[in-house]
């Protein structure tokens, strides 16, 4: 489900050059009576996801609701494609009119969106492994390291209760599969999604009962008030002739929360939702106003981001420029296979995608029995993906050393290994000062990426910040210039060790 | 002091060095002259075992070259602790001051400490005459300076043998003559020399014995008097020639 959260640039850029769209997409959309629904394919079973035989058909309960409600309401259903952190403004931009996926019915979502009547209600499943004895709520898990969906409900009672460590995963595979080889202790997702992927699972079990309460709704903007009635009429409708029950057992989803709901929506408490939500808070306006609310983006960013993606950098580099050194010397100097090793070593790391290696060292390594914590798979990771382009920097910088440099330490009487690491190696460090404050500065902005190894640095902040106020340009802004700031002290320290360190005439005067 | 018998090294079928055997007595000061690529300059190096060789000996003291593979570096260590070489363009290290460049292999390769190899660096940088820049780089050094530290930096190691490559080539001619008085001063104290030179002033003034050296081969040996007064090999007389006009 839900990975790769991280907000691409050109939907930034749409935010700024599409905000007329919104009202002629609508227009555009109701004559034509096509019923325009936003979800998230990734998202998984039982929601949506892609049908394992066709891939490029999208199934699941969702889908199955809303082909029924269309078909209710005498409309066409249209699926739109959107990233699931993304599907609240990607419905007020007006690229659909409801957005369906999971969206749990609360007070923040009101404030910005109306939902309808809920269509589904259950509880937080909590899982454990299956030889876990303790573990049954969440008072059990003080102390507990404890694995959970970025941005859901479940991580929200989490936090309300505290004194855990809460690990928030893009992908609900990856939380189950760090539960069973014991980098978790207890992961609590939503009970549908436990059912799917916990209770196969044959190394897990389920704890206890379902915690809390929860309601899925279907989201609408707040100024549609006649789609709002129609949805409604409709859920309604198949609440009562019985086809939305029959979808939920086809699913193996039917429990006693959506039974009492469908109760409860057919008796009559009939609760608009439109009353709960509120017209959208008028954007600031002042620049008094605008830099207020920049400012309250900088402490959790300071506090939480800034030390990680500092830490994360500075031990990756470390890392990459040990190992980049050794693999430069064993390609240049060491006997043939493991020249070769080295060789082969750089294409490899420098060859496959970042983010591939960092998904092997996190969640494959496991399957060969070398668990790593999130914060040394990210410096590993980066680490060694680094060490390639070093190591092809030092060389570069060790066979500019002029050959004579060599013969003269040889001629002294140092051994070979001597001479590389008094006279060849020190001179070639200093002459790749500039490229390497280059992949430096390089590592330290694609530390954002180990934010998919549910490290928590500077890029999760901000991906969390401004999904929470729905500001992906503040919060966007502020995150690069705390990127830029960090940066800058340690290319002023480059500049200022090239200076000092720097060798003039490296080439003696030939006759 | 240094014996070689039937030296012989191959470029492919070219025969770089053609059975060259001369001798030098200790504390004699031996200088080779000849045309460029004449071999001399890899004479020098087969001499420090910077260049193996295919055929034939070298002796230097008591010290057998053998560049054969598997005879292993520490022999080569052995050897250049004896032999001290100055090369032509110095070579001296630029991230290194002065007397960091001297006390460099002391420390390395002898284990000597830190204060000993200082001490021994600044007598020696004192004695070609660079006492007052210690804390000097290669860069802030004229090239007559910068050889100089060369020379002290080959004598840290206390060899017995010094070796030259072209030592006045990077030189004005006001510099050669304290170049001269260094080199006559280590002969008096007992160091064997030997210099590789285009320069026919320098070889007339300061050898104990010359070599001719044409084609790989040294086709003459004798005293400057001899060498430049009565060559007895018709090439010895075409070269002089070409060179004193």
């Amino acid at each position: 489900m839900r990975r790769l959260r991280t907000i691409p640039g050109w939907f930034i850029l749409l935010l700024l050059l599409a905000g007329d769209c919104r009202r002629a997409g609508a227009q555009e959309l109701s004559p034509r009576r096509d019923l325009a629904w936003g979800g998230d394919a990734e998202g998984g079973a039982p929601y949506l996801l892609p049908d394992p035989e066709s891939p490029r058909r999208i199934i699941g309960f969702e889908v199955d609701l809303m082909e029924a409600l269309a078909r209710q309401l005498g409309r066409r259903q249209v699926f739109v494609q959107n990233q699931w952190d993304g599907l609240i403004p990607g419905l007020l931009r007006g690229n659909y009119d409801l957005a369906v996926n999971g969206l749990e019915i609360t007070a923040d979502r009101r404030q910005r969106i109306a939902f309808s009547i809920p269509y589904y209600a259950c509880g937080e499943q909590l899982s454990v492994r299956q030889d876990e004895p303790g573990l049954r709520s969440l008072t059990d898990l003080r102390g507990h390291t404890v694995g959970t969906l970025k941005f859901s409900l479940a991580q929200r009672m989490l936090e309300e209760q505290g004194a855990m460590e809460i690990r928030a995963y893009e992908n609900q595979n990856n939380a189950y599969d760090d539960l069973a080889i014991g980098r978790l202790d207890a992961v609590l997702m939503d009970w549908p999604i436990a059912i799917y992927y916990s209770r196969p699972n044959p190394a897990l079990k389920f704890a206890g009962e379902p915690i809390g309460y929860l309601e899925y709704g279907i989201g609408l903007r707040p100024d549609d008030p006649a789609l709002l009635r129609e949805v409604n009429d409709g859920l309604r409708q198949m609440m009562r002739n019985g086809e939305l029950r029959r979808i939920y057992e086809q699913w193996g989803i039917w429990n006693e929360e959506t039974a009492q709901l469908f109760k409860r929506q057919l008796e009559g408490a009939s609760t608009e939702s439109l009353a709960g939500a509120r017209p959208l808070p008028t954007p600031p306006v002042s620049w008094r106003d605008r830099l207020t609310r920049l400012g309250r983006y900088l402490s959790p960013m300071l506090r939480q981001g800034v030390p990680m993606t500092l830490l994360i950098s500075i031990l990756g580099m470390s890392l990459a420029m040990g190992v980049g050194l050794v693999i430069a010397l064993v390609n240049l100097y060491g006997r043939r296979p493991f020249a070769f090793l080295a060789r082969l070593y750089v294409e490899v790391f420098r060859g496959t995608p970042l983010l591939i290696q960092l998904y092997l060292i996190f969640y494959g390594l496991p399957n060969v029995g070398i668990r790593l914590s999130p914060l040394a798979a990210a410096v590993i990771g980066l680490g060694l993906n680094y060490a390639a382009y070093e190591a092809e920097n030092y060389r570069a910088g060790i066979l500019a050393i002029p050959h004579g440099q060599l013969e003269a330490a040889l001629s002294l009487g140092l051994t070979r290994y001597q001479a590389l690491r008094h006279v060849i190696v020190p001179q070639a460090l200093r002459l790749v000062i500039p490229p390497v404050t280059n992949d430096f500065i390089a590592l330290f902005k694609d530390s954002s990426i180990v934010s998919v190894i549910t490290m928590v640095e500077l890029t999760k902040v901000y991906g969390q910040l401004a999904a929470t106020y729905y500001d992906y340009i503040g919060a966007g802004l502020v995150a690069a210039l705390l990127y830029l700031l960090m940066g800058l002290p340690f290319v002023r320290l480059a500049r200022w060790a090239e200076r000092r360190y720097r060798i003039v005439g490296a080439r003696n005067p030939a006759a | 002091m240094i014996t070689v018998e039937r030296l012989t090294k191959y470029y492919g079928k070219i025969r770089g060095l053609d059975e060259v055997s001369f001798r030098v007595a200790p504390a004699q000061l031996t200088v080779v002259i000849g045309p460029s690529g004449g071999g001399k300059s890899t004479l020098l190096r087969c001499l420090n075992g910077l260049e193996d060789f295919d055929e034939g000996r070298v002796r230097i003291g008591s010290f057998e070259v053998d560049v054969r593979p598997g005879q292993g570096q520490s022999g080569l260590t052995r050897l250049r602790e004896e032999v001290g070489l100055v090369f032509q363009s110095f070579n001296l290290f630029p991230h290194l001051t002065a007397q960091a460049n001297v006390q460099l292999a002391p420390r390395v390769v002898k284990g000597m400490a830190a204060a000993e190899s200082a001490a021994l660096a600044r007598d020696l940088l004192d004695k070609v005459g660079l006492g007052e820049r210690l804390d000097a780089y290669p860069h802030q050094l004229s090239g007559g300076q910068q050889q100089r530290a060369a020379i002290a930096r080959a004598l840290a190691m206390a060899p017995r043998v010094m070796l030259y490559d072209e030592p006045t080539s990077a030189l004005d001619s006001a510099l050669v003559g304290e170049l001269i008085r260094i080199m006559r001063q280590l002969a008096d104290d007992g160091m064997t020399q030997m210099v590789v030179t285009h320069d026919l002033a320098l070889a007339r003034e300061l050898a104990d014995q010359v070599l001719v050296m044409i084609d790989g081969q040294v086709i003459e040996t004798g005293t400057p008097a001899e060498i430049f007064a009565a060559p007895r090999e018709a090439r010895t007389r075409e070269f002089l020639g070409r060179y004193l006009a």
